[in-house]
């Protein structure tokens, strides 16, 4: 009578999928002021394609219908929109919350004093340097000034707990002491994420993604700093090096299972490190809405099916990091069944010695020319879309 | 998103905060608080059951009771409303 029916493990459920994600990713625009040379979403110019104000209503009508909690927010740089703010007054008016990625270009103090009023939506400004130097070698000149007057603004509103959100590379590995302290001066949440070869970020990964040595280096440092850093759990391919269970956070994909991503078109991808056709369950505008695309796509189900642990079946780590993540195999051209490109086990090196071909991009809004050396390109506020590409001046 | 000063007093009576939203889920539930932006997971429908009637039971003890939980159960179920309450997922009820 009182017997608690046995419920499989949460990871086991997870990887079976849910009837509706947990969060996901939602990029507004294409458009950005910046073309950080490892942007995962290849953005630059806007899709003459993208949701208009409306539609992007009715898709958090059906995110609140589906008790999608809160939804993470990028771009592009999602600030660019003309609709931006009225988007994130009516999602969280229906009970979506709204995390926003952002380069801290119109986070003004009108905008800081605006948000710090509000109790549903969290601020997360990137950053991939704790010096100048370091962030702008990536981010583009002018970057590190314009994230931190934005934070300068947030504090001096008195937003709590805003985020600093890093991408960890080659070159900032060594600053994580100095990114905790940045955080904590601002009274921020200090949040580090993958380097991805997603994007423009596969053109630079060989030379930016951390050494074996600096994995390591990275993974004591999670450990020991625990649940006061987020990582969006995107370190799980590293939890063979340690006691299971050491890394804070649900270590799995959740691609397609728990989370996926909603690009400035509507189109639905298995998660934000995957915009490729490879990856893509179906668009909300031609495929009967969001709902529909996450619960019957054919991408999806097969996604939550037993994956096959492949050349990793043989390895006594493959539990604690199923094979790794698998949009950074797809974009260095490794096999999807095998083992992750950053492998702590080191048979991602091996598999990236040999012969591969790196997929080309499917999607591309990359800014013709690459950085402009000049500094951030000001972007002018779009009320319509542009009909084609090359009638948008990205300047 | 006041800090909870509250300790989890089993004899009383607790309530969801008004900013939790509940997700039934097969395992259980998800629940969210949009004011600590805190997710949490409800690993099996038992413990849904007490969480939504709550209200229903002078008590957090009396409302394990009611979803079939005996005195020998009770320990794990007590420490998991304690740890919402801790999170302030839970705060006190009226009653």
């Amino acid at each position: 009578m009182t017997a608690i029916a046995p419920v499989p493990r949460l990871v086991d459920q997870f990887e079976r999928g849910l009837d509706a994600p947990i969060c996901l990713t939602w990029e507004l625009t294409y458009a950005c002021n910046l073309s950080c040379v490892h942007c995962l979403s290849s953005s630059g110019k806007r899709d003459p394609g993208e949701l208009t104000t409306r539609q992007c209503m009715d898709i958090i009508d059906e995110l609140e219908r589906m008790q999608v909690f809160y939804v993470n927010i990028g771009g592009g740089e999602p600030t660019v929109r003309s609709d931006f703010w009225e988007l994130v007054d009516y999602a969280t008016a229906h009970h979506v919350g709204v995390k926003f990625s952002t380069n801290g270009v119109r986070i003004t103090p009108e905008v800081a004093a605006k948000l710090a009023a509000s109790d549903y939506v969290d601020v997360q400004i990137s950053l991939d340097g704790a010096t100048a130097d370091v962030n702008d070698a990536v981010r583009g000149p002018g970057s590190f000034a314009m994230a931190t007057r934005a934070l300068d603004n947030l504090r001096a509103a008195g937003f709590r707990d805003a985020k600093i959100s890093v991408v960890v590379t080659r070159h900032n590995v060594g600053q994580l002491d100095e990114f905790k302290a940045l955080a904590d001066s601002y009274g921020a949440t200090l949040r580090i994420t993958r380097l991805r070869p997603s994007g423009r970020g596969a053109d630079v990964w060989d030379e930016l993604h951390p050494t074996a040595a600096q994995q390591v280096e990275l993974y004591d440092w999670l450990v020991a700093h625990g649940e006061g850093v987020l990582t969006g759990d995107s370190f799980f391919h590293l939890s063979g090096l340690g006691e299971p269970g050491a890394l804070a956070g649900l270590n799995l994909c959740g691609a397609g299972r728990v989370v996926c991503l909603i690009d400035p078109v509507g189109d639905v991808y298995a998660c934000p490190f995957a915009i490729h056709d490879t990856f893509l369950a179906g668009n909300i505008l031609r495929d009967n809405g969001f709902q529909h695309v996450w619960q019957n796509s054919e991408l999806f189900c097969e996604l939550r099916e037993p994956q096959s642990a492949g050349a990793c079946g043989s390895c006594g780590h493959y539990d604690a990091c199923r094979g790794g993540c698998m949009a950074a195999k797809f974009f260095t051209g490794l096999p999807l069944d095998g083992p992750d490109p950053e492998c702590v086990q080191g048979y991602g090196e091996s598999a990236l010695a040999a012969d591969r071909d790196k997929p080309k991009p499917s999607v591309d809004h990359s800014r013709s020319g690459g950085r402009t050396p000049k500094g951030p390109v000001p972007l002018t506020l779009l009320s319509a879309p542009p009909k084609k590409f090359c009638n948008e001046s990205p300047v | 998103m006041s800090a909870p000063a509250v300790t989890f007093d089993p004899d009383r009576q607790w309530r969801l905060h008004a900013q939790v939203a509940v997700r039934p889920e097969p395992f259980g539930a998800l629940l969210y608080h949009f004011g600590t932006r805190k997710l949490s997971f409800l690993k099996n429908r038992t413990i849904v059951e007490v969480i939504t009637s709550l209200t229903d039971h002078p008590d957090a003890r009396s409302a394990c009771r009611a979803a079939g939980i005996d005195e020998t159960q009770m320990t794990p179920y007590l420490h998991a409303l304690g740890v919402l309450v801790a999170s302030n997922m839970l705060v006190p009820g009226e009653g």
